[in-house]
């Protein structure tokens, strides 16, 4: 049989049959190969390789998680927690492993019954996160909640339902600039530290103040726990753990109490109470309000907390004590007094207030007329007279190097994020910083208190407490410092009992505070009231017209007066002048003397203010949520992008009263009984705290540039 | 005589060792997989592989005649049914690959494998012996084997085609087919293929092929499976982490741990010698289906039972290929251990199909014998 083709094979059924043995043979051949070949990938993989696979398999099986540490407590000086740690339950997601991002945050936002607001913060969180990195969705949460998730976690992968701590701060806005807040690091932190503990879910770092000064000693150690988990995430069993150690406690030489008690006291006001133990310069109460609650804040600044606190002209992320500068006005007199004693100035010579007085070919307003003067009237009565004559006299570089030697000006070794150290002007100061001469007047806005003068209240606060116990104390925060300063003597015996006494007029004698007058037989306070101008007498009278407008009110005090055991300052913004301030001094240092009649004081006093600082602040903010609904833009992702806001504006707030520094000032009155100002209206809307005074006519002021206002 | 009987010693001991030992160790290797429970896999594989056992000794009793005579009836039925899937997956608005009968789905796809060898077979037998360099040997044969092939592929089935024309292949060669064709049809495949792969393949599919050139590009993905089942299979390490004891598999890291990726589930518990014992009983299996081929004196079961050999030798080959991350992903599963009824019958059938031609072997010899 012929094939037929070019090469004219013969094919016969036994030329195929043995075509057939070779390429049978040819296939088993290619079999056999195949087979030696998986065979020996086989042995590659499993005997070669095994010990990679095997790790492999290993982190596969075992998942090795950080157990957060408890966070150490910080505590007050007697041992009562300010931030403390609560159990509680906690979600959190992993982004990277979320199979469909908006329908499990749905879910879990339907779950959990999150608003709006929450859920576009968290969704914000999730977009921003870096994947691997937790991000939580929600804590505190109660056992039903936490359980209602954890059933539904096979149709919810990349959910994590944790046990865990928050911190909690018992006193809520009391503490929140004080000690700060904590939140989970951010990818910077994380990149900065390399620490895998920091993007442990439910791990939170210290975000502000004290609890960032003291992240290292708060920390403590994770736990870690190995469990055996399937590739859906479900622990089957756990294998080992080791138990977290507690970070150490930080303690305070804050009274928690009193901190607590200022903070309510400032009420609708906006404002900072510092008061200091005159034995050893422990830091008792530093109070700043309004202020944001250190416990919503724990997830990140949300949105809406974050509009309606930056939309607050009160400023409520400002911590005022360290933050908040202002002209101290007149509360630097009887410091400017011992000055002059230093100087050797007899403290029983008068000058005669006519109303002012004249120096060289100008009048110098005082904001009464006072007749003759000497140095304890020029105190209880801030006659400002006799400080613009002294001043020319002894020289404001001298004065100004006793106001530094004080502390004016002076950053203080506190373990605080940042504070504003101020101003004490000097002619060498103006010269560099203004390329300007000191003038006449220059001394005399400075010897009241204004002009360039800026000052925080903890420098007001320090400096009467070195005036009141003629020590050089040093503020001192940290139970674990030492406190220094108490045994180096600054000033005479009977330059101190001077000026101590003189004090005790403003109060208890023919004083501009006699309002102030503690509720007790035995304990006298003294002090001084200080009314700060920060805008010129044209724009406004100190008293009505615009909030921003109105002068700072401002008392300094100590009690009591012979034997200061503390000593204090209390600065009100915008208070319309000292009579907003030493009411709260006094109710203060009625609660350290008994704390039963202080609260009753306090009681009285939040029932027309509507509650309780913190009530309020819940109050206000779910007013602001139901106002603002979804329209509020989302806030900085970054804390340090709000810190940096927070402090951008503060300094700006801080050189308000420049623009009229270069001007020769006109004295407002200091307060006294007969002239209190009543209360200044300041409840809180949001955004338009300034509009009812707005309205108000803004009238010049009945008493004309150059003369002093009635009494 | 020996103490055992004809009947049961004239059965193919060295095949069906081998092969008890491939089912019992699939068994075992479920029942882990099952968590350590006959349920819901090991019971169900034992029981179809009886089930299945009795059809192949059945099918091994039918005479060549009868074999030749329902050659063409079956593949025209198979492709008909085919036709039915693709029907009723369009009228239903997705892919489908089986006809649900009521008491078991079948596949016509899986059938189709074997009958494809068949039909090649009494195909290549009735060719006069002088036309086998000709176009009638080859144009005929490449229709019987494209229809199959376009239809599974339209599935669409790419492992599945690819079987089928694995089989029709090898008959073909084996058939005697000139060699120049199958170098030409080579280097035209070198051609088409990128073409294919292009324009042929579903975006899935060329995926995988991406995946499995480089798997850890894609560790979450397609990657996973890869990537998985070579860390199930590298953990074992040379005896294995211990029946029941597989973290892979148990854990849930292997996906399909007892059909697709059976062979890394038992490699990790029975390691490397787990894994030459399975490759070997394939040998010792295939070892015998082609020396089943070689010992036939008549053309159409040489043809049969190697083609018979190659069906089953490209499962087995691809996939362990794929377990141990030298194919892509194409979800074929391993003969005679994965469960799943499908492939249990097909390869059954296969095993029936050589038993029926050892048996025509035996025959013959025997009238070779006393003829």
């Amino acid at each position: 049989m012929k094939l037929g083709s070019r090469k004219n094979t013969i094919v016969t059924a036994s030329t195929l049959d043995n075509a057939f043995k070779r390429r049978s043979f040819l296939v088993a051949a290619g079999m056999g190969g195949i087979a030696t070949l998986l065979a020996a990938r086989m042995g590659y993989i499993a005997i070669a390789e095994n010990e990679r696979y095997e790790l492999e398999s290993e982190s596969n099986r075992v998942n090795l998680s950080l157990i957060p540490p408890r966070r150490g407590w910080i505590l007050d000086r007697n041992g009562a927690p300010l931030a403390s740690n609560r159990a509680d339950f906690r979600v959190d997601v992993i982004p990277d492993q979320l199979a469909d991002v908006s329908g499990t945050l749905g879910a879990l936002g339907r779950i959990l019954r999150l608003d709006e607001a929450a859920m576009a913060d968290v969704t914000k969180r999730v977009e921003e996160a870096a994947g691997f990195q937790p991000v939580e969705v929600a804590s505190g949460l109660d056992y039903e909640d936490f359980a209602a998730v954890s059933v539904r976690l096979p149709d919810l992968p990349g959910v994590v339902p944790q046990r865990g701590f928050s911190r909690h701060y018992p006193t809520g806005p009391a503490v929140g600039h004080l000690i700060g807040y904590v939140g989970p690091a951010n990818a910077e932190e994380y990149e900065e530290e390399g620490n895998p503990l920091l993007i442990t879910p439910g791990f939170k770092i210290g975000k502000d103040a004290l609890e960032r000064q003291f992240e290292q000693e708060l920390r403590g150690v994770p736990g870690a726990r190995r469990v055996e988990v399937t590739a859906s995430g479900r622990i089957v069993q756990e294998l080992e753990t080791r138990e977290d150690v507690q970070g150490d406690p930080v303690r305070l030489t804050i009274d928690g109490p009193l901190q607590d008690y200022a903070a309510r006291r400032i009420g609708l006001e906006s404002g900072s109470c510092v008061v200091m133990d005159c034995e050893n310069g422990d830091i008792l109460c530093m109070s700043s309000m309004p202020s944001f609650d250190p416990n919503s804040f724990s997830q990140g600044i949300g949105r809406v907390e974050y509009a309606m606190l930056r939309d607050d002209d009160r400023v409520p992320l400002r911590n005022k004590v360290l933050k908040g500068l202002y002209p101290p006005g007149s509360t630097v007199k009887p410091m400017h007094c011992m000055a002059f004693l230093e100087a050797g100035i007899d403290p029983n010579r008068t000058i005669t207030c006519g109303g002012g007085v004249r120096i060289g070919n100008r009048f110098f307003n005082c904001w009464g007329n006072h007749g003759q003067v000497d140095m304890a009237k020029g105190i209880y009565q801030s006659c400002d007279s006799y400080f613009y004559r002294m001043a020319l006299e002894v020289g404001f570089d001298k004065v100004a190097d006793f106001a530094k030697s004080i502390g004016m000006g002076k950053q203080f070794d506190l373990p605080v994020i940042s504070q504003f150290y101020g101003t004490v002007p000097s002619p060498a100061w103006l010269e560099e910083k203004y390329d300007r001469k000191w003038q006449a007047y220059d001394t005399a806005n400075a010897s009241i208190g204004q002009g360039y003068y800026l000052a925080n209240p903890l420098q007001l606060a320090v400096m009467t407490a070195r005036l009141a116990t003629g020590r050089h104390l040093y503020p001192r925060l940290t139970r674990s410092n030492k406190s220094t300063g108490a045994e180096q003597i600054d000033f005479p015996e009977e330059h101190v009992a001077y000026v101590r006494q003189a004090m005790s007029d403003v109060v208890n004698g023919p004083g501009t505070a006699g309002r102030g007058r503690l509720p007790f037989d035995d304990i006298l306070m003294a002090g001084k009231t200080g009314t700060a101008q920060v805008v010129s007498l044209s724009k406004s009278d100190g008293k009505s017209g615009p909030w921003k407008y109105r002068d700072h009110g401002l008392f300094v005090f100590f009690a009591p007066f012979d034997k200061p055991k503390y000593a204090g300052a209390v600065v009100i913004e915008h208070g319309g002048g000292s009579g907003a301030a030493y009411p709260i001094a006094r109710d203060v240092m009625t609660f350290m003397f008994d704390p039963q009649k202080g609260m009753d004081a306090l009681r009285t006093l939040e029932e027309q203010w509507g509650g309780t600082a913190q009530e309020r602040l819940t109050r206000k903010y779910i007013a602001y949520a139901t106002a603002a609904g979804e329209a509020v833009p989302p806030a900085p992702s970054r804390d340090e992008e709000i810190f940096d806001l927070v402090e951008a504006e503060a300094r700006v707030a801080a050189r308000q009263s420049e623009a009229i520094a270069d001007t020769v000032i006109t004295p407002r009155d200091e307060a006294n009984p007969s002239s209190d100002a009543p209360p200044p209206d300041s409840v809180v809307a949001p955004g338009m705290a300034a509009a009812p005074q707005a309205a108000a006519p803004d009238a010049p002021s009945p008493a004309t540039a150059g003369m002093p206002r009635a009494q | 005589m020996s103490v055992i009987p004809a009947p049961v010693a004239r059965q193919p001991w060295s095949m069906l060792f081998p092969l008890f030992i491939l089912i019992g160790f699939g068994g075992l290797v479920l029942y882990s997989a099952a968590g350590g429970s006959l349920d819901p896999y090991a019971g169900s594989h034992l029981i179809r592989f009886g089930v299945f056992l009795v059809m192949a000794i059945i099918l091994a009793l039918f005479p060549p005649d009868l074999a030749k005579l329902a050659a063409y009836p079956i593949y025209v039925v198979l492709l008909i049914l085919l036709v039915i899937v693709e029907a009723i997956g369009f009228v239903g608005g997705g892919s489908q690959r089986w006809l649900n009968l009521g008491f078991m789905q079948l596949q016509p796809s899986e059938l189709m494998k074997p009958a494809l060898v068949l039909v090649l077979a009494r195909f290549y037998s009735d060719l006069p012996v002088g036309m086998i360099g000709s176009w009638r040997a080859l144009v005929p044969a490449g229709i019987l084997i494209g229809l199959p092939i376009m239809l599974v592929l339209a599935q669409p089935d790419l492992g599945t085609s690819l079987a089928i024309a694995f089989g029709g292949g090898v008959v073909m060669f084996l058939a005697g087919l000139p060699l120049r064709w199958f170098l030409m049809g080579g280097a035209a495949a070198a051609v088409i293929a990128p073409l294919a792969f292009f324009f042929g393949l579903q975006p899935y599919q060329q995926r995988r092929v991406f995946t499995f050139l480089d798997p850890e590009n894609d560790p979450l993905g397609d990657g996973y499976h890869i990537t998985q089942s070579k860390i199930a299979i590298g953990s074992g390490g040379f005896s294995g982490k211990g029946f029941n004891e597989g973290t892979q598999s148990h854990l849930h890291y292997l996906p399909e741990p007892h059909t697709d990726f059976i062979f890394a589930t038992m490699a990790e518990e029975w390691g490397f010698v787990g894994g030459v014992v399975v490759i070997g009983c394939f040998a010792l299996i295939l070892y015998w289906a082609l020396s089943v081929a070689r010992n036939s004196n008549d053309r159409f079961g040489k043809l049969l039972a190697a083609g018979m050999a190659a069906t089953i030798f490209f499962y087995v080959a691809i996939n362990l290929m794929m377990v141990m991350g030298l194919a892509p992903v194409v979800g074929i599963p391993l003969p005679f251990m994965s469960h799943g009824g499908s492939s249990m019958m097909t390869n059954m059938i296969c095993i029936g199909t050589l038993m029926m031609v050892y048996r025509w072997n035996r025959l013959q010899g025997r009238k070779g014998m006393l003829g």
